[in-house]
């Protein structure tokens, strides 16, 4: 017969401040196990969901980011343009939009230094093809402007990134006219501003990228095929996904320092909980035996004690998870080790990060419990009744 | 019985919670020995003197933009330089684009890099050779060690910035006082295979007479370029190499909370072990004020206990941390170079012993309050 859970309950609740230190010392590991998984969930998300299944990125051979040198000649757009399965839009233009990035220098806002920015360089066209892209304030760019239009992070991260404010890029100051809100994508790390302006001040000939929308699915694999194999243009195409997607390796600082101190931390907490349920057991050695008279088995009795050491961790996972509330949302920022800029990106606490940390924690009460449950079914119980 | 020795008998009296307490402050210790290497390593490393003198000139902008080479001979002009040499970041790959392949590989003029890292030490017939083959490279020793590289190996680089993939033979191997992850190469052969970047240069390193010009030597560099379609941002190494560390994002805060978790998770485990070990006791204190121990002596006896618990357990913590990042150290990758020092040990077992003395001293505080009659009628 099964000891019944409330047995436990009361036991945590008869133990107050034991059970609140060592549920909060859990607690603590949760939440630091949250942040890092949060942070690591807000950068696939920038990352993992930026880019269009229909739209195909071309970057010059070998390269594999926008910001390589030696680009896409003017030539090589106009045919890419032409291609057949480029999609066009009501005016009758293809869709296909010549872009170039560059990499300014920002001062963050909480004065901890100056970072690289992605700047990217688009016509109305660029714009056009990214329908997630919603402007939230001022207006966007005026060609043959020296204008901007930044991102919501941008403009909340960064010092002289307000509406109205002046970027020096090249020889002239550009004016920020617009923010723009992309929903958390990879775009949420960039400014854009006009590329036939860029092109005049830098006498840049070339573009980094050209990005090319397909009438379907189908016609996208084929558009990316036949980049890749025309042997003249010396092209590398890809589906804007996979672009984003390989950017996720940005994450590896984070997801090894991460990974080592949450499993520290566990180790040492799950070493705390053992403690406490020795003593918890310890303090109960008559009680136990009081239990096993009565006619309760060992199994049973493991089975309580494996029980109220998860009660424990479970106690502290909650409290880690609610400490870490008031972070979600977030946004911090990582160098982007494709473009060597800065990714802006949120915390995010998923379903999954929660979930992940609900089992760590009950691993962590699972480490914490058996040894002494098992310590405390093996008693003799006529030792135990005579202490 | 001296002090000392009631204290650890009364340490050891529960052998288990006291092994599983000091497990758990060695392991949070660890963490913040490894913590406070990572903070020491990026923030307040000694700069070596050679790199103290040396400062890193780059495009105002962005390091992404190059520099015109004439840039070269100007800087050298400026009264307090010593020697200047040109680098320009490949950024290409070696075999695959997996981390631990990854090391920096840099174009530069192979008659004068060595006499700009004067720390970095080569044989003199190995330098000669690389002078005397375009194609040459030369690697950190380091670097060697981890890929089994010897002299006369093939090198293939494949650009992902530029677009020509490297054919280098390695013609030297250089020694250099922390592990630098760097191969170097002659420049012109990105110029023959991308005449584009003839005549530009990624950066300058610039070597100057003494620690003190460096501050002078920047601003004049930077004063002569003012004005100038390309200017320049020049500043120490040590500062660029921070402003690497500023793009990993906000490390300090990152850094600074999971210290400060660590450190809050482990007062709370050696005061929940001092709070059940001295309530079990109440009966012996009562005993041990009969017997006429005052009570600053009750006190001290428990708080001596806790620190001493919390020590032993700090110093486990930053002898495996010294182990593992030695070891770590070795694969290269995020933690090349990367060493406990005796100071940071010595931190962490200040903070082991100030946990000690805080978790130790309320339960012993309340304990050495107890009436001598209510103590000696207590049932633990």
């Amino acid at each position: 017969m099964a000891i019944p859970l409330s047995y436990n309950v009361r036991n945590l609740r008869l133990r107050k401040g034991l059970t609140i230190m060592t549920a909060l010392g859990i607690a603590l590991t949760v939440a630091t196990a949250v942040f890092i998984m949060a942070l690591l969930a807000g950068l696939n998300r920038a990352f993992g969901t930026t880019g269009d299944p229909l739209n195909v990125l071309v970057l010059r051979k070998g390269s594999n980011s926008e910001l390589a040198a030696g680009g896409i000649q003017r030539e090589a757009m106009q045919v890419l343009k032409e291609l057949p399965g480029v999609t066009k839009n009501s005016r009758g233009e293809p869709l296909a939009s010549g872009e170039d990035i560059l990499v300014i220098v920002l001062p963050r806002k909480d004065g901890t230094g100056e970072v690289n920015v992605t700047t990217r360089f688009l016509t109305p066209l660029g714009i056009e093809m990214r329908p997630s892209v919603k402007l939230i304030a001022g207006r966007w760019f005026t060609p043959g402007q020296r204008e901007i239009v930044v991102s919501k992070s941008i403009n909340q991260r960064f010092a002289r990134a307000n509406l109205g404010d002046t970027v020096h890029i090249g020889n002239g100051d550009w004016t920020v006219v617009g923010i723009f809100d992309s929903v958390g994508t990879a775009h949420e790390s960039e400014i854009w501003g006009d590329i036939n302006q860029l092109a005049t001040d830098f006498e840049r000939t070339v573009y980094s990228s050209v990005l090319l929308r397909a009438t379907d699915p189908l016609a996208a694999e084929a558009l990316k095929n036949q980049a890749n194999d025309d042997q003249r243009l010396e092209l590398n195409g890809m589906l804007e996904p996979d672009y984003y997607a390989s950017q996720t390796k940005s994450g590896r600082p984070i997801r090894f320092v991460g990974f080592i101190v949450a499993v520290i931390m566990a180790i040492g907490s799950s070493f705390a909980a053992m403690n406490t349920m020795y003593a918890a057991v310890a303090y109960r050695g008559r009680e136990i035996a009081t239990l096993r008279v009565i006619g309760f088995s060992r199994p049973s009795i493991v089975t309580s004690f494996v029980l109220e050491s998860l009660l424990l961790s479970l106690l502290g996972a909650l409290v880690g998870i609610i400490l870490m509330l008031p972070f979600n949302g977030m946004t911090t920022g990582t160098q982007n080790q494709v473009t060597f800029s800065e990714a802006v990106f949120s915390l995010r606490m998923t379903p999954g990060v929660i979930g992940t940390a609900i089992i760590f924690a009950v691993v962590m009460g699972l480490l914490g419990g058996i040894a002494p449950a098992w310590h405390a079914a093996r008693r003799e119980i006529l030792a135990a009744l005579r202490d | 019985m001296t002090l000392a020795r009631f204290v650890t008998k009364n340490a050891f009296r529960n052998k288990r919670r006291s092994v599983l307490t000091i497990l758990s402050i060695g392991f949070s210790l660890l963490l913040l020995t490894f913590m406070m290497t990572i903070w020491r390593s990026f923030y307040i490393d000694e700069v070596s003197a050679q790199a103290a003198q040396r400062l890193i000139v780059r495009h105002k902008v962005s390091l992404v933009f190059n520099l015109p080479g004439f840039y070269r001979e100007k800087i050298r002009a400026i009264p307090g330089v010593t020697h200047v040499v040109n680098e320009q970041w490949f950024g290409g790959q070696y075999k695959d684009d997996k981390p631990e392949n990854f090391f920096a590989q840099f174009g530069t003029d192979p008659q004068e890099i060595m006499q700009v890292y004067t720390e970095y030490q080569m044989p003199a017939d190995q330098l000669e050779a690389w002078q005397h083959d375009r194609a040459g490279a030369i690697v950190d020793s380091e670097l060697a060690r981890k890929h089994h590289w010897k002299i006369g190996d093939r090198l293939n680089i494949k650009g992902v910035i530029f677009p020509i993939n490297l054919e280098l033979t390695i013609r030297g191997i250089f020694t250099a006082p922390t592990p630098t992850e760097s191969i170097y190469f002659n420049k012109t052969y990105i110029e023959e295979g991308f005449p584009r970047v003839k005549g530009t240069e990624g950066f300058f390193a610039v070597l100057t007479d003494s620690p003190e010009s460096v501050t002078r030597v920047a601003k004049a560099i930077d004063e002569e370029f003012r004005n100038a379609p390309r200017p320049t941002k020049s500043e120490s190494e040590h500062a660029f190499q921070l402003g690497f560390v500023a793009m990993l994002g906000n490390v300090k805060a990152f850094i600074l909370s999971i210290c400060l978790a660590v450190v809050f998770a482990i007062l709370l485990v050696s005061a929940n072990t001092m709070a059940m070990s001295i309530r079990e006791r109440t009966r012996e204190v009562a005993l041990l004020k009969t017997l006429g121990f005052t009570r600053r002596s009750v006190l001290a006896l428990f708080v001596g206990e806790a620190v001493s618990l919390a020590l032993i357990g700090g110093l486990l913590g930053t002898l495996v941390a010294d182990v593992l990042v030695a070891g770590a150290a070795r694969q290269g990758g995020f933690l090349t170079g990367m060493k406990v020092t005796p100071p940071t040990m010595l931190a962490a077992l200040v903070v082991a012993a100030l946990v000690g003395v805080v978790s130790g001293f309320l339960p012993a505080y309340h304990a050495s309050r107890v009436n001598i009659v209510d103590g000696l009628r207590h049932i633990g």
